[in-house]
């Protein structure tokens, strides 16, 4: 029966490879051979599955060809639009065949009903659950990836500049870069994005301003008929300049089934700082496929906190970090807990393409119950970046007897004067730790949390907020007691 | 205070505790005694509750109320501290927090309320002097980067701060040089009341001499072949252990 139902799926994504008229004759025979199997050996559900997926490609190709031509704004970003989507047309949607598709199955994902709309958004949202205890903050809310002016506050600053993306069209700064970095990459749901994303925020830090508070973008999924939103976001820290970024995702309880596309490409300029944290905190309606494309320049920093709470049922997260010029540092971290039958799936790439660099990744996964983690790191050395300083290492620990972890380090080194190390390790609780801890009065439970946090500690106590690291493990004891 | 009847208890299926009896008062100190293997360390471990311990027959009672059936949470609730032979490294957790999270849980077990941060913080200073432990406690891991004899300290500290009604220590005596020995035996002595009760494992009698116990046992083979007082320690450093299997083997045959 698998065997058979991969076989379809192929047939179908083979079948994207065409142009659009080709490709629904091309359908029309696939679903007549599925309905002679069908009537053979009963196999209309997958019969149905197939057609759905194939509605939803259909319903993008529609929505593509049905959008206007964008009014203000250069010509340049038709034309960007065009060839993006002419890649999308190329790729399809990604299937398990795919090498950094393998353990992600985004089919059960593309082939139910959206609406490609917000017409069912829900004016009225709450963003209490995006709430940092004590922190203080640029508020910018996005409710299903739309720039929300009355829940957004603060953001009124000198140095700052934050426009919905579909009013950033005509900036020099934006045409210079959107498009630039992410589009470089063979990420389907990147290319389809690109051709069909229509709200988000470009954001502008300027020359030397450094930002007294961090900047707080709250995603807020709310509508009440299931939506496939994309979203696109455009960054660009100046030179010198420094900022703390921290986007948090929600989802209202009364929200639908909904799936989203965001891509973020990061510029970060000479000797600028950016602390970018991401908080995955929405709920079970909610699915995520996420890009993050970051370009650095010459003595830049760049820190991403990559975390992610029980709640979303499926999270896939792309972070990518280019490091093109001498002298660049970056880190990412990332912890993950997981509950239920969630499934998150964070996969980073980092390039080092000049001397002289460092980056340094820590992730570490705990899964609870039935969910599944994945990760997967890739560091390339490429050939002109001599001296390279780069660390990765991934540690996991199982705590749900049927819950599953697949993790693959990655390092591709081309020069040949580099310090580079990778590690692994997949764990269960260490039972002697927890009855020691109990030894001493503390009760099972407890002593878990305690030796959670242990695990997470590697990588929680790099955070460069105090404040978000409290509140982070705040939340970890909450996904535990919870999960 | 404590009880043991006919105790019998085995790891992976393999007996070690062979019907052992003994009576414990409250302000006594009890030496346990005996060669390697003989049940020393099964019986801390069976007392505070670690679970690959089975008990298969007998009874343990702490002030009349049955032991064995409590989780080792419960067992430290109740008042029972092991001091571990090989106390375990643990990164991530903070000693204070540690401290601070077992004494709120064992206060709320009691009906209490929790410490208030400034009375735990002066009990943290206060104790620390009483057992003449110097290592600087906040913003470091639990025994993380601890030496042996810092562990062992650590260990007789926790005591120190949890106020247990019975404390076992388990060979806290191995791998301490003669100061770090002195300065674990000067903690307990200054732990000493006529409320608590001690057991205290060890392997050699030099410790005894830091430590003088009230009542001295010798285990072998899973069962108290001797008693006595502390003079029975001093025999046993001269005659050896060979004496007591000598001697046990000959009342078996009997």
């Amino acid at each position: 029966m698998i065997g058979l139902k991969r076989q379809l799926v192929r047939k179908t994504q083979y079948k994207h490879k065409g142009d659009t008229i080709e490709r629904e004759e091309a359908t029309t025979v696939v679903d007549e051979a599925l309905a002679e199997i069908g009537s053979n050996g009963g196999l209309t559900k997958q019969t149905m599955i197939t057609q759905v997926t194939d509605s939803l490609y259909k319903q993008l190709i529609r929505a593509y060809e049905e959008r206007m031509p964008t009014e203000e704004g250069p010509h340049s970003l038709d034309e960007i639009r065009g060839q993006a989507f002419k890649r999308f047309e190329k790729l399809g949607f990604p299937t398990v065949k795919h090498e950094d598709w393998k353990y992600t199955n985004v089919q059960p994902l593309i082939s139910q009903n959206y609406l490609l709309d917000t017409s069912t958004s829900q004016a009225e949202v709450a963003i209490g659950k995006a709430a940092i205890p004590n922190l203080d903050t640029y508020r910018v809310v996005l409710v299903d990836g739309i720039f929300n002016a009355e829940l957004s506050s603060g953001i009124d600053v000198p140095g700052l500049h934050i426009l919905p993306i579909q009013e950033a069209f005509d900036q020099l700064s934006f045409a210079k870069y959107f498009a630039e970095y992410a589009d470089k990459t063979d990420n389907p749901f990147v290319a389809l994005n690109t051709a069909l994303f229509k709200s988000g925020v470009f954001i502008t830090v300027t020359k030397n301003s450094v930002l007294e508070k961090p900047i707080h973008i709250i995603h807020v999924a709310s509508a009440t008929e299931p939506l496939f939103t994309q979203t696109r976001n455009l960054y660009v820290i100046e030179a010198n300049a420094e900022a703390e970024l921290i986007e948090s995702f929600i989802t209202e309880d009364n929200a639908a089934n909904n799936l989203n596309s965001l891509v973020s490409e990061i510029v970060v300029h000479e000797n600028a700082k950016l602390h970018h944290y991401y908080l995955q905190l929405a709920g079970k309606q909610s699915s995520y496929i996420n890009h993050t494309e970051i370009y650095q320049k010459k003595y830049s920093l760049y820190n991403n906190y990559n975390c992610s709470f029980p709640g979303s049922a499926f999270v896939r997260n792309n972070i990518n970090v280019r490091l093109d010029d001498s002298q660049v540092e970056s880190h990412l971290y990332g912890v993950t807990l997981t509950a239920g039958n969630q499934f998150v799936d964070n996969h980073t790439v980092v390039d080092h393409l000049k001397p002289h660099c460092e980056s340094y990744e820590w992730y570490k996964n705990i899964t609870q119950d039935t969910s599944t983690a994945v990760f997967n790191g890739k560091i390339f050395v490429r050939l002109d970046a001599q001296k390279t300083n780069a660390f990765q290492q991934n540690n996991n620990m199982l705590i749900g007897e049927k819950s599953a972890i697949y993790t693959k380090p990655q390092l591709e080194i081309f020069a040949d004067d580099v310090k580079c190390s990778h590690g692994c390790t997949i764990g269960q609780f260490d039972n002697q730790a927890l009855f020691y801890l109990r030894s001493r009065g503390i009760s099972e439970a407890q002593a878990r949390v305690l030796l959670v946090h242990a695990f997470a500690f590697d990588v929680t106590n790099r955070f460069a907020n105090a404040t978000v690291r409290k509140y982070v493990e705040h939340l970890v004891e909450q996904g535990l007691e919870n999960g | 205070m404590l009880s043991i009847k006919k105790l019998h208890a085995e790891v992976e299926g393999k007996e070690i505790l062979k019907g052992l009896d003994l009576e414990i008062n409250a302000g006594e100190v009890h030496a346990i005694m005996g060669p390697n293997g003989s049940g020393k360390s099964t019986l801390g471990n069976v007392l505070a509750g670690r679970e690959s311990y089975e008990v298969t027959e007998g009874e343990v009672l702490l002030d009349g109320r049955d032991l064995l059936e409590l989780s080792p949470e419960d067992r430290a609730r109740e008042g029972v501290f092991l001091a571990f032979q090989y106390p375990v490294e643990i990164p991530g957790v903070s000693n204070i927090n540690f401290l601070k999270t077992a004494i709120n849980e064992i206060r709320e077990y009691k009906g209490l309320p929790p410490v208030e941060a400034r009375d735990f913080l002066n009990m943290v200073k206060e104790k620390q002097k009483l057992v003449e432990f110097e290592a600087k406690l906040a913003n470091r891991s639990l025994n993380e980067g601890f030496s042996g004899g810092e562990k062992k300290r650590n260990e007789i500290f926790q005591l120190a701060m949890l106020q247990p009604k019975l404390a076992i220590l388990d060979e806290t005596d191995s791998g301490l040089d003669i100061d770090a020995l002195r300065i674990v035996a000067r903690g307990v002595n200054q732990l000493r009341s006529k409320d608590n009760a001690f057991i205290v494992i060890t392997h050699y009698q030099r410790l005894l001499e830091y430590i003088v116990p009230d009542f001295v046992h010798v285990l072998y083979n899973g069962r108290i072949v001797r008693s006595g007082t502390k003079e029975l320690a001093l025999e046993l450093e001269e005659k050896g252990y060979d004496w007591i299997k000598e001697t046990a083997g000959a009342e078996n045959a009997i």
